[in-house]
């Protein structure tokens, strides 16, 4: 664990202590099962984007992925009868398939990732409302998916499995990153991609790497979303959502420079972004300041962060001139 | 340590041609195992090339590498890694964003077990040992972010090792080390060379190349102008070698001579030597040469006067009086102008059409009612065209569309379109051809007639010496001395720009 995950998780614990003197609901099991599942719902993409981000790009199509996806999902398998696993892999496909473009597109055509990005959030989109013609897809009345829906919706012991579902992604994520090859290779490519070319790393490959697992994760959460929902209105489903993505792997430590983040970073700072919409909800501050809320926190926290790093960086040359000094 | 089987590697007749400039013309070296060989020559010798060719990055026009007995026509990089030739860069390549052995290991990661994880442990072993014979202070696992510039050294040392590198190729190793440092880095050459590794040594620091080196070869101009012998490596036979071309006729005199200092900068330190200050006087009416090897600071200075980046000490006067620049702005507003040495990056917008770039720093004196008018942006564009004779049809067409030369007389119209007092001119004339050069050359003495002080920063000695009334020399951010008129040579230059005091004429 690196010094900032630390940082972090005692901010969200003291969050959370106010929030619960303030009002006791806060640690009833409802509200912490609500809670956990929709951090598992947004940690899976978060951990996506933060990998994108480490290499030094950005990934703003993650909402209108999910919006599209979600859409062609319960179209499958509500309205076709697709069996759900075979839907399941076509949707994760789709997702391999979107995360190759954008990869190929900046790393081949060398277009910049705000931009290919951006294309795809308006593309995705508008297929999306396109190809429902505006209409909410929903499941058919009365139809049920007992396997599907205990993997998605269901719950252990009171502990959602969406939440589950991103603990285990964030621990083989975790893995990937600190512990092969190819993560080593990502924060090689994140920090110094001339440098990382010189070193014989293969960095366009790194890179489309990491837009594929981004959009992977984002095809997963538009399943879990989309059984969460039950119905996908395909303009305003998973609107922002990017955004949020962004703002937990920035609390998370990931530098938007490239090179820096983790993942158990990634995953506390999506902790951090439920908990900050819990407290507008139970401490009774009006809904409509959520963004605000959640703006001014995250402000605070990256203004933190940076005088915690200047102040080490200050520590390390006082250390560095104190060896110098000595005879 | 498995050991690394012996060296021998022969450059025959390399030379590399470049559109208009010979690089390198008939250029040979040879070096052994355990052989330590210095590299030396004046900035734009050929060194860098030379280097580029060995580490497969460009390949000679003609010529041959010989290694171990086999023939090359050229190298690429994966055949010059596998010779074991490693280098160690000025500009260090290490990543601090992990630690010690995934630096030394990147790109070659060990592995383990189905899933093919890195096998830390292993490559924390096996960099134990590499650190061990580098003499380095710190631990595999160490944050790379912690280490000092001359720690990232040796690392960089420690991670040729791990190559099985036979020949080392060092680039200004020492160019921001402390002496005791560099001492440090000396004794890792000595026991890289007893160990039957060999090294080429690149350093403008004579007294360091004098200690530590077998053999040097000598580069002047993209020749090769002789070898000396471990006995015969001393300071005097190095600068005799790498100077010694007769200076081609440039200077004109001042009309008048200069009297009074026009800007004085006063105990002035600049970025990356805090512990040291320069002062000087720029007369005006005087072209003042700034002299020195690449990264003497030189540069950094000229910015600092400038006002670019963060003020650390020093004070600047304009005209005798005690002048506070703190940013472009404020020493724009004194007068004080400069013409940088990244002309595509810091002296022009290229895509802006040229009375844009003549105007962009007085455009409130190009409005009416606020708003610019470009009729008086173009008369002032074109009697800059006509006075410096910049050569474009239309001043509004865009500036990327000239030649280098006219480019800078751009740059120059921009300052001499407002009232200057000093223009600091560094590297005027870096990449521009013989007939433009001598055209810049009369414009710096023409401002200098008009008792505009000019500061001149020039890494090329024939410039220094044959445009120049006086010449100052920079070393490591102090100024290791000045040189009348009547004592320019290119010894004199170089002497003190290594460091060597002078004796009195």
């Amino acid at each position: 664990m690196q010094k900032k995950d630390i940082g972090l998780g005692i901010l969200i614990i003291v969050v959370g202590a106010i929030v619960y003197m303030r009002n006791p609901l806060f640690l009833s099991p409802i509200n912490l099962g609500n809670t956990a599942n929709l951090i598992g719902l947004f940690g899976l993409f978060a951990i996506g984007q933060g990998f994108v981000i480490m290499t030094g790009g950005i990934d703003l199509s993650v909402g209108s992925v999910i919006a599209l996806l979600g859409v062609l999902f319960v179209d499958m398998v509500g309205k076709f009868g697709v069996p759900w696993p075979l839907a399941v892999a076509i949707i994760i496909g789709l997702g391999v398939l979107i995360g190759l473009a954008h990869g190929i597109l900046i790393t081949r055509f060398r277009l910049q990732p705000f931009v290919v990005t951006l294309c795809g959030l308006l593309i995705y989109r508008g297929i999306a409302r396109g190809y429902t013609a505006e209409s909410t897809a929903g499941f058919p009345f009365g139809s049920s998916y007992p396997q599907l829906e205990w993997l998605t919706i269901g719950r252990s012991f009171g502990v959602p499995h969406s939440f589950v579902a991103m603990l285990i992604v964030a621990a083989v994520m975790w893995v990937v990153l600190h512990h092969t090859v190819f993560g080593r290779h990502l924060c090689a490519v994140g920090k110094n991609e001339e440098a990382a070319r010189f070193s014989g790393i293969n960095t366009r490959f790194v890179t489309v790497m990491a837009y594929v697992i981004c959009a992977v994760l984002a095809s997963i959460a538009a399943i879990y979303f989309a059984m969460f929902t039950k119905s996908v209105q395909p303009s305003s489903h998973g609107n922002f959502y990017e955004l949020y993505a962004i703002a937990a792997a920035v609390l998370g430590g990931c530098s938007l420079r490239g090179g820096e983040g983790s993942v158990i970073g990634i995953v506390l700072g999506a902790v951090l972004l439920q908990e900050l919409q819990n407290l507008v909800n139970l401490l009774g501050i009006p809904s409509s300041l959520n963004f605000a809320v959640m703006g001014a926190v995250i402000l605070l926290g990256v203004l933190a962060d940076q005088q915690f790093a200047a102040y080490r960086t200050r520590k390390n040359t006082e250390r560095a001139l104190g060896l110098l000094q000595k005879p | 340590m498995s050991a690394v089987h012996g060296l021998d590697l022969r450059l025959e007749g390399v030379t590399k041609v470049y559109p208009g400039v010979v690089a390198l013309n008939y250029v040979s070296l040879q070096i052994k195992a355990g052989e330590v060989v210095g590299l030396l020559g004046e900035n734009g010798a050929g060194k860098s090339t030379l280097m580029k060719i060995l580490g497969g990055l460009i390949a000679p026009t003609s010529g041959k590498i010989i290694l171990d007995g086999q023939r090359y026509d050229a190298f690429d990089v994966k055949q010059s890694q596998q010779a074991g030739i490693a280098f160690v860069h000025q500009e260090l390549n290490v990543f601090d964003n992990m630690d010690v052995s995934a630096n030394i290991f990147l790109g070659r990661e060990l592995v383990r077990g189905p899933l093919r994880l890195t096998d830390r442990k292993a490559m924390n072993k096996m960099a134990e040992p590499l650190i061990e014979r580098v003499g380095a202070p710190f631990k595999p696992d160490t944050p790379v972010s912690t280490l000092s510039l001359a720690e990232c050294q040796l690392l960089e040392i420690a991670k040729a090792l791990s190559m099985n590198a036979r020949l080392v190729i060092m680039d200004e190793p020492t160019s921001s080390l402390t002496l005791s440092e560099t001492n440090m880095l000396l004794k890792v050459i000595a026991d890289l060379k007893a160990q039957g590794i060999a090294v080429i040594y690149i350093s403008h620091r004579l007294s360091e190349v004098e200690e530590c080196v077998d053999r040097a070869v000598v580069l002047r101009d993209g020749h090769n102008v002789g070898v000396l012998e471990r006995q015969a490596v001393t300071h005097d036979a190095m600068i005799r070698m790498m100077i010694g071309r007769e200076l081609k006729a440039l200077y004109t005199p001042p009309s008048v001579p200069a009297t009074k200092p026009v800007l004085s900068v006063k105990s002035f330190t600049i970025k990356g030597k805090p512990d040291r200050t320069a002062s000087f006087d720029v007369m005006a009416g005087e072209i003042l040469g700034v002299a020195g090897l690449i990264g003497a600071g030189r540069t950094d200075l000229a910015e600092a006067i400038f006002g670019v980046g963060d003020k650390l000490g020093g004070d600047i006067l304009i005209d005798g009086k005690q002048t506070e620049i703190n940013s472009p702005a404020d020493a724009i507003a004194a007068g004080l102008y400069l013409v940088p040495e990244d002309r595509k990056l810091a002296g022009l917008i290229l895509e802006f059409p040229t009375l844009e770039n003549v105007t962009m720093a007085n455009l409130p004196a190009y409005t009416s009612r606020g708003l610019v008018s470009q009729k008086r942006q173009i008369a002032v564009a074109e009697s800059q065209r006509s006075a410096l004779s910049i050569k474009t049809h239309d001043v509004r067409r865009a500036a990327n569309e000239m030649s280098g030369g006219n480019q800078q007389k751009v740059v120059l119209a921009k300052w001499l379109s407002m009232d200057p007092k000093v223009i600091i001119f560094d590297e005027p004339t870096r990449g521009i051809d013989v007939g433009a050069k001598a055209e810049i050359y009369g414009l710096m003495r023409s401002l200098a007639d008009r008792g505009v002080g000019v500061m001149m920063i020039s890494s090329d000695m024939e410039e220094v010496i044959g445009v120049s009334d006086r010449i100052v020399v920079m070393k490591d951010g102090l100024i290791t001395g000045e040189l009348p008129r009547f004592r320019f040579s290119e010894s004199n230059v170089l002497n003190l720009a290594v460091g060597k005091v002078l004796e009195e004429a």
